[in-house]
């Protein structure tokens, strides 16, 4: 019976292996792991990111009689730990707990306190109210301020507090013209006033009569003076900036004057509405995407480095299209096969695999010291010993990331040259066309959707990659952007901010970890995003190039 | 479009005046043609002269000095059994072999008397006069009007208006006109089988060459679409010297006037092709056309 029963239980797993489903749970469960994999990573980093632009609410936190001062913050962070290690950062644990509750509070006002976070064990704390006059103030320097406002002030003499928008406006438009007056006016200045020095400088060295000297003099001479027209302005902007200050008192009783020259943003967020949340959530996220950096990174906005890095993809994709396709084309279809054919199929194949920091260490040494180095001496010798192109920029990161990426196109390329049809070939060639007639009208135009396959992996593993970047132009701040209003607008030499490396300056050498940390995740998602609309644009282009020459597939 | 320049000199009398020019002297091409018709009748010369033609594939040799004379404006089939070299020997006849890694040919293929093996031919040229349709339907990827116009752009007419033309009567002598004329702009590939080779009928003509080789153009194909072809053969044989490829001898025996009958990559039998089917010389072409191989 026993047997029996054995024997017809084995045989009909027998039956289920025999069928395949085995096989085919196997492989829904992987794709099934891989999402789930893919889509807990985006997840995780948009919930994180994301919520650091709503506006949270600021806590007043009274402790027990004899537990220390009252606070004023948000509320960053709740866990659990053991009570000997409460103990051992110093709080107080009620006897018998084995296990404590801790806050961790976001209490800003860096100025005063020194540092921004703080935990706090749960047992200390009396009450925990959300009072609706608690302001948080978002500073140009030393962190956000919480406390309640008490005055605004125009020198000595008090105004009313109803102005007080009209007047951050203001400080908000000065400051914009400050800004630009400095980057764009006397950046302009600045810009044309080296060029005049270093025509000067070469001139001198080649003892041109002095009647040229005289007229470039004589142009320092106007720069000169636009520069002094142009620093006046600026200085008359920042005084009229200083004028209003804003007095604020802190949860413990201390009186702050904050300059509203310095004054970014001030919300009470215990007291605003939806729509307020909302519009602030907008007008936050926009400043991430669209502002400077502040506060050694920790603040502000990753704009530098989004268009550093969709520059240097961009500057990479047209330098490794033509490269790529080019020597595809040759392999494929112009290279007789053989040993020589193969041995550079093999090492194209095989830089693909080399680890991208030896990219970075060649790009050190042959782009910017041997290339970069020559090109000063030939070029911009009257600059030296101050190195104009030999030192890292955005050209040498675009050039060492093309060298990294560029096998990948070469390979989709060839494979999608070997891909169309013999037949088509024949019957173009038969109609009359040459070789390189047929190549060009019919065979490439063909193969475009394997380019764009190519380019595709290509983008998506450089617009990643970080390690060659940091020894070949990318910087944790760059104060000028590579593209710009000053002649010859695209400035190769420059050095860039790069998102990838954003994420790890940020997240690793900033001062202040704990603040940084949501802008980490932000720009994490944002670099995602990046890649994956780049992609998305691409394969969008891709799939028209392939309903146009279905043949192909 | 093929200017009259390129035609050899050795021929004038080559009774080919322009047979219609799908493009402005056309009207005067008819007449011309009119006036020349009755001198068109016997002994047909020849268009294309094979002569001691051996062909290897690196060690492998697949011709064994195959001579034969392919005679002007009549359709010339060669048959025989699979791998018996009738494409190798069509595709002798516009130089499209030579793609293929390592192949080498002796002896000599004389178009109207000039050996297009010789030194210094111009290929693309050759080309040009020696279309070629093949045995699947190969449409460009692109739309209809410009596969029909393929050929005149590689030979670098921008004129519109001429192309325009060019189109449409290469369409209408292919007999695809009155079905494609609405959707001249629509993609190739989504034409049917048999209309897929009209078009590629129509892309060879539109560039007037002089011979039309056609590699088993309707193997492919279903009867309806066969015999569409096998009228357009019939058609087309007023204006073109047409040497088919096939594997079906009953085709061969309709459209042919002459049949060449190779088997192992020697030319075994070539005549008329009545006196090839009903009275063959030789014990192989009996057996194979009576079917008793192949």
């Amino acid at each position: 019976m026993a047997t029996s029963s054995d024997g017809s239980v084995s045989s009909s797993i027998k039956t289920w292996v025999g069928s395949g489903s085995p096989w085919v749970w196997l492989a829904a469960g992987a794709v099934s792991l891989s999402l789930v994999m893919v889509f807990g990573v985006l997840l995780l980093i948009a919930s994180n990111g994301l919520r650091h632009f709503w506006p949270a609410a600021v806590a007043q936190i009274t402790f027990n009689p004899g537990a220390g001062e009252p606070l004023l913050g948000e509320i960053a962070d709740r866990e659990s730990v053991t009570a000997a290690r409460a103990r051992e950062s110093g709080g107080r644990v009620p006897a018998g707990a084995t296990r404590v509750d801790r806050l961790l509070i976001k209490r800003g006002n860096r100025d005063i306190g020194g540092e921004d976070f703080r935990w706090v064990n749960v047992p200390d704390i009396q009450i925990i109210d959300y009072p609706a006059d608690a302001y948080t103030v978002e500073r140009l320097e030393w962190g956000n301020l919480y406390g309640r406002i008490k005055a605004l002030r125009e020198g000595r003499t008090e105004v009313p507090l109803a102005e007080l928008s009209a007047r951050l406006a203001r400080a908000a438009e000065l400051r914009a013209g400050i800004d630009r007056l400095q980057r764009v006016s006397i950046g302009a200045a600045n810009y044309a006033l080296d060029a005049v020095h270093r025509r000067q400088k070469a001139e001198r060295k080649a003892g041109t009569p002095p009647g040229s000297q005289s007229v470039l003099a004589a142009e320092e001479q106007a720069l000169r003076a636009r520069y002094e027209v142009l620093t006046t302005e600026l200085q008359a902007s920042i005084t009229a900036l200083s004028r209003d200050h804003l007095l604020l008192e802190t949860v413990t009783g201390e009186t702050r004057e904050v300059p509203l020259a310095k004054v970014v943003r001030l919300y009470a967020p215990n007291h605003l509405s939806l729509r307020e949340r909302l519009s602030h959530y907008g007008a936050k996220l926009w400043e991430f995407i669209s502002a400077q950096p502040r506060e050694a990174n920790t603040e502000g906005g990753v704009f530098p480095a989004i268009f550093g890095t969709v520059l240097m993809v961009i500057m990479m994709s047209v330098f490794i299209t033509p490269l790529g396709v080019i020597t595809a084309v040759y392999l494929h279809e112009y290279a007789k096969p053989g040993p020589v054919t193969s041995v550079i199929r093999i090492a194209v194949n095989n830089l693909a695999g080399v680890p991208s920091v030896v990219y970075g260490v060649f790009g050190f040494g042959f782009f910017v010291y041997l290339v970069g180095g020559s090109v000063d001496r030939a070029f911009f010798a009257d600059a030296l010993p101050s190195p104009t192109f030999g030192t890292p920029g955005i050209l040498w990161s675009a050039l060492t990331l093309s060298l990294l990426t560029v096998p990948v196109v070469i390979v989709t390329t060839e494979e999608g040259l070997s891909r169309i049809p013999r037949a088509l070939r024949e019957g173009s060639l038969a109609l009359g066309a040459t070789k390189a007639e047929t190549l060009w009208r019919m065979v490439l135009p063909m193969a475009t959707p394997a380019m764009m396959t190519g380019l595709i992996l290509a983008v998506a593993r450089a617009a990643g990659e970080v390690a060659p970047l940091m020894l070949v132009g990318v910087v944790k701040l760059a104060p000028t952007l590579p593209l710009d209003g000053n002649f010859p607008f695209l400035h190769l030499e420059r050095k860039f901010m790069h998102l990838g490396f954003h994420i790890y300056d940020v997240g690793f050498q900033s001062p202040n970890v704990e603040a940084a940390r949501p802008l980490v995740y932000c720009t994490a998602l944002l670099l995602i995003i990046l890649v994956m609309s780049l992609n998305l644009a691409a394969i969008r282009l891709r799939n028209s190039l392939r309903e146009k020459y279905h043949a192909a597939e | 479009m093929r200017q009259s320049s390129e035609r050899p000199a050795a021929v004038p009398t080559s009774p080919r005046p322009a047979v219609g020019a799908g493009t402005s002297g056309r009207d005067e091409a008819k007449s011309i043609l009119g006036a020349l018709a009755p001198a068109v009748t016997l002994p047909t010369p020849e268009c294309l002269g094979i002569e001691h033609l051996s062909l290897f594939y690196g060690d492998k040799q697949a011709l064994f000095d195959v001579s034969l004379s392919i005679p002007e404006k009549q359709v010339t089939a060669f048959i025989g059994p699979s791998g018996c070299g009738k494409s190798t020997l069509l595709r002798c006849c516009n130089r499209l072999n030579e793609l293929i890694h390592g192949v080498r040919t002796e002896g000599q293929v004389k178009l109207r008397g000039a050996d297009i093996y010789a030194r210094g031919t111009d290929i693309s040229n050759l080309r040009r006069r020696v279309g070629m349709v093949f045995q699947k339907p190969n449409p460009f990827p692109k739309s209809i009007y410009e596969n029909v116009a393929y050929g005149l752009r590689i030979q670098g007419i921008k004129n519109r208006r001429l192309i325009d033309r060019a189109v449409e009567e290469a369409l209408r002598r292919a007999a695809l006109w009155d079905e494609v004329r609405d959707r001249l702009h629509d993609n190739a590939l989504g034409l049917s089988g048999g209309q897929q080779q009209r078009l590629v009928i129509a892309r060879a003509i539109a560039i007037e060459p002089e011979v039309l080789l056609l590699d088993e153009p309707a193997s492919a194909l279903d009867p309806i679409s066969t015999l569409k072809i096998e009228e357009l053969i019939y058609q087309l044989k007023a204006s073109y010297t047409i040497v088919i490829v096939t594997h079906n001898m009953q085709q061969a025996a309709r459209i042919s006037d002459h049949t060449a009958f190779m088997f192992m990559g020697s030319l075994v039998e070539f005549g008329l092709t009545k006196d090839i089917f009903t009275a063959p010389k030789t014990r192989q072409t009996e057996d194979y056309i009576t079917g008793r191989y192949g």
